[in-house]
């Protein structure tokens, strides 16, 4: 049962890094591709009507974390506490950016909103990538299951690390480029033009970068945690998880080339879930591993919630996900056929 | 002000006390909204679908902040609060995820339809996208008054070896009866909100003769709604939540009524300070017998004083509670009093032109949102020492692992962003409301392309 809720939360959170992560990554690209006020507004359209739910995953697998495991919830909160606040702020200056720009036709106000979009979005994007390069490396958890990291500390990783080491600022990086492709892939899909144009010229340009990135990432990896490598020694079947993160790069690449911008984002969705796969697959049966003493590594035994919990959690987790499904087909079935008629009303983006 | 435990107190406190002034709007506009849709579908009158518009805006605009204020207070239970999230999180982990999953995905989804959809949609598809917002924002509410009801009386839980509860009955959890009277109280109190910005809305629309057609459409269901929410604010749902409190915190009655003495035959305090260290109230005005009967329905019933319980065991900020629990019940009868008289102008046909009253209904609309804020002090203050009530006391529930500087620093940075919220609130709002709702397309209906075409679509 544990095993299954490690994987309904992996998957809620690769989902969340899917869909927020072209959105993030539209953000972070707005101020340099988008030139003009036109455009601006067509990126947010692009966005605009997505976002809030995009951001709803978030919430969901936030919430479905804490019920599944609230031992890991409560140590990896607490001791994360500084970048989760700054994250909390992010998200809050990117969601009014994102709002309240068109609220008023004014050219100062919308350029200050602009910034505040762009600014909050390739920072979010940087502290998401530096939080998950936390989860593998390990934090210097104690005895009683808590910790707590300053920002930095030597930079150096080592048993008492700070959030930010090289090693995570790589992690980062590796983030800020994989949405920079990823949400200027989206932004090519959604877009025609000069803009279009554009977005796949920065997209073009990021690929060798977060090709870089990935393989300095990778051996960094495993560099400084041989034992990353333990469980696809165990299950050799895991070794597909890297075959699909360099086989989705380079379809990536010849997808852009042929000016198949929807083959190109398939690709940039497919290297997310195996870059997030390889490593829940890496950690596993650890969810947050201790750079102190391995003993004192939290995992899905010691940090999941009661057997009854989780069972009676799997029967309503189900329904409402089948809702939920329920309501996009809904949606979808309401605007099916419309859209054509009247593209471009609607959102006053 | 270094202790740790004050730092995150009163961080939980703001936060979430700023977070809740929007959903209550927006949770009493809901129904407000599909109201005025449903008036809308019935009479064919389209003046209506432009009230439901108007206040979809300002729905909108109190949506995003509500939003974007409600992510910390989910991550503040891990943050803040992590001993209390491994304590009970296998159990409030339930609802807490169960929002997210029935509500959110709900009420966003629908949102977006309800929002910018409208032209693209029949009429009663319209009115189906407003109805499940609807449905969303209260069942969110359901499932975080599910939670704080837990707090305040656990139910279907179980210790387990590692000092922990965990979940033992999901359906005592969801269907606790504290939640139910909590949630309906709560909700009646949220309407009172919406009912009372809209009648103010249009209460200033009458008083400066601007959209006056308009301005009478909110005073009169603001009017008829607030009397209403009013009423079953104070019964059945306040009574019965009163009760629950005597019966099960007697404690926090006391310290609600700063009650010092075991007595049959207690009275009401009406007026008065309380004074902890001599233990008497100061200046009072009390009903005789009446807090007796009001919670056991006898005039010569005991009720229990604070000296009956050990110290360690009140609640620690007796005068704050006192005075929330009496700002609340207060504030609570003037809603009565003022919405009576209003649906009587009403009636007889008085109301858009009495401009004491419009004037009253004005002024009014701050007092909503401070009783509903002293409401919630009061359950949340009554509940102290407690955060689990009778199992887990607050000084063992936060996160020890975060120092008060770093709680400051949240804080402050809290303290700085909420303000530049609440200068963009104010402002946006202020906008739409000088803007007002659309004008009467008349007898020269124009095509809506060139209407959309001026500065009306801002969104």
């Amino acid at each position: 049962m544990s095993t299954l809720w490690f994987m309904i939360v992996a998957v809620m959170v690769a989902v969340y890094v899917l869909l927020d992560g072209f959105d993030i990554g539209a953000g972070a690209v707005h101020l340099f591709i988008a030139k003009n006020d036109a455009e601006r507004r067509l990126v947010l359209r692009a966005i605009g009507p997505v976002w809030d739910g995009n951001e709803v995953w978030l919430l969901a697998a936030g919430g479905t974390l804490y019920f599944a495991f609230p031992l890991l919830y409560a140590s990896s909160f607490s001791g994360f506490y500084l970048p989760l606040m700054m994250v909390l702020w992010l998200l809050m200056l990117r969601g009014i950016g994102i709002e309240f720009r068109t609220h008023i036709q004014d050219a100062v106000w919308k350029s200050f909103f602009d910034v505040i979009f762009g600014i909050s979005s390739i920072l979010l994007a940087i502290f998401f990538g530096a939080a998950l390069g936390n989860v593998v490396r390990g934090v210097p958890l104690q005895a009683d299951g808590y910790f707590f990291e300053p920002l930095w500390t030597n930079w150096r990783v080592g048993a008492q690390n700070g959030i930010l080491d090289w090693y995570t600022v790589i992690c980062g990086l590796v983030a800020l480029a994989t949405l920079v492709v990823h949400g200027s892939l989206y932004l090519a899909i959604k877009t025609e033009g000069d803009l279009n144009a554009r977005a796949r010229k920065v997209a073009g340009w990021f690929w060798p970068v977060q090709v870089l990135l990935t393989v300095v990432s990778l051996i960094a990896t495993v560099y400084i945690l041989p034992h990353v490598l333990n469980n696809y020694s165990r299950w050799p079947i895991g070794y597909l998880v890297p075959a699909l993160v360099i086989g989705s790069l380079i379809y990536l690449y010849y997808a852009h080339s042929k000016r198949n911008d929807k083959g190109a984002f398939l690709a940039s969705c497919a290297y997310i879930v195996g870059m997030l796969v390889g490593a829940a697959f890496a950690l596993y049966p650890n969810v947050l591993p201790a750079s102190t003493d391995s003993s004192f590594s939290l995992t899905i035994y010691n940090t999941a919630a009661g057997a009854h919990g989780l069972g009676v959690g799997f029967v309503w987790w189900t329904i409402g996900m089948i809702l939920a499904l329920g309501y996009f087909i809904f949606v979808y079935r309401m605007f099916r056929g419309k859209v054509k008629l009247e593209e471009g009303s609607g959102h006053g983006y | 002000m270094d202790s740790a435990l004050l730092i995150h107190r009163l961080h939980f406190a703001f936060t979430v006390t700023y977070h809740y002034l929007f959903p209550q709007l927006t949770m009493g506009l809901a129904l407000l909204i599909v109201i005025l849709k449903t008036l809308a579908l019935k009479t064919k009158d389209e003046s209506y679908d432009r009230a439901a518009r108007f206040w979809a805006k300002i729905f909108g605009i109190n949506f995003i902040i509500g939003v974007v204020t409600g992510i910390p207070m989910e991550f503040q239970f891990g943050t803040n609060w992590s001993h209390f999230s491994r304590y009970a999180g296998g159990v409030i982990g339930q609802t807490l995820a169960m929002e997210g999953v029935f509500a959110f995905f709900l009420e966003s989804t629908f949102l977006g339809l309800f929002l910018y959809g409208e032209k693209r949609l029949t009429k009663t598809q319209h009115w189906f996208a407003a109805f499940m917002v609807f449905v969303g924002s209260w069942l969110s509410g359901y499932f975080i008054v599910a939670t704080d009801a837990w707090m305040q009386h656990p139910v279907g839980y179980q210790r387990v070896a590692d000092g922990s509860v965990q979940l033992s009955s999901f359906w005592q959890l969801v269907l606790n009866p504290w939640a139910w009277w909590q949630y309906a109280h709560n909700m009646s109190g949220a309407v009172i909100t919406g009912a009372f910005v809209m009648s103010a809305v249009g209460a200033f629309y009458l008083l400066s003769r601007e959209h006056v057609q308009q301005g009478r459409i909110f005073v009169r269901v603001g009017v008829i709604a607030a009397l209403i929410a009013s009423v079953l604010q104070v019964f059945p749902t306040g009574d019965a939540q009163g009760r629950l409190v005597a019966r099960n915190q007697p404690v926090t009655l006391a310290a609600m009524e700063a009650l010092w003495e075991t007595q049959p035959g207690a009275p009401l305090v009406i007026i008065g300070q309380p004074n902890v260290p001599e233990q008497k109230i100061d200046n009072p005005i009390v009903i005789p017998k009446a807090l007796s009967f009001l919670t056991w329905r006898r005039w010569n019933a005991e009720v229990k004083g604070l000296n009956d319980v050990p110290k360690q065991d009140w609640p620690d900020s007796i005068p704050l509670l006192y005075f929330s629990y009496h700002v609340m019940v207060g504030l609570g009868t003037i809603f009565i009093a003022v919405s009576v008289i209003a649906a009587f102008l009403l009636w007889r046909q008085q109301l858009y032109n009495a401009r004491w009253m419009l004037w009253i209904l004005l002024l009014l609309f701050p007092l909503p949102y401070i009783a509903n804020t002293a409401g919630w002090m009061t359950a949340e203050l009554g509940r102290q020492p407690w955060l689990v009530y009778g199992l887990l006391r607050t000084v063992d529930g936060y996160s020890k692992m975060v120092s008060a500087g770093n709680a400051w620093f949240s804080f402050l940075g809290f303290l700085g962003m909420y303000t530049v919220l609440s200068i963009l609130f104010l402002f946006l709002v202020r906008r739409e409301i000088e803007h007002g709702p659309d004008p009467d397309p008349g007898p020269l209906a124009q095509k809506p392309g060139v209407v959309a075409a001026g500065p009306v679509e801002v969104r």
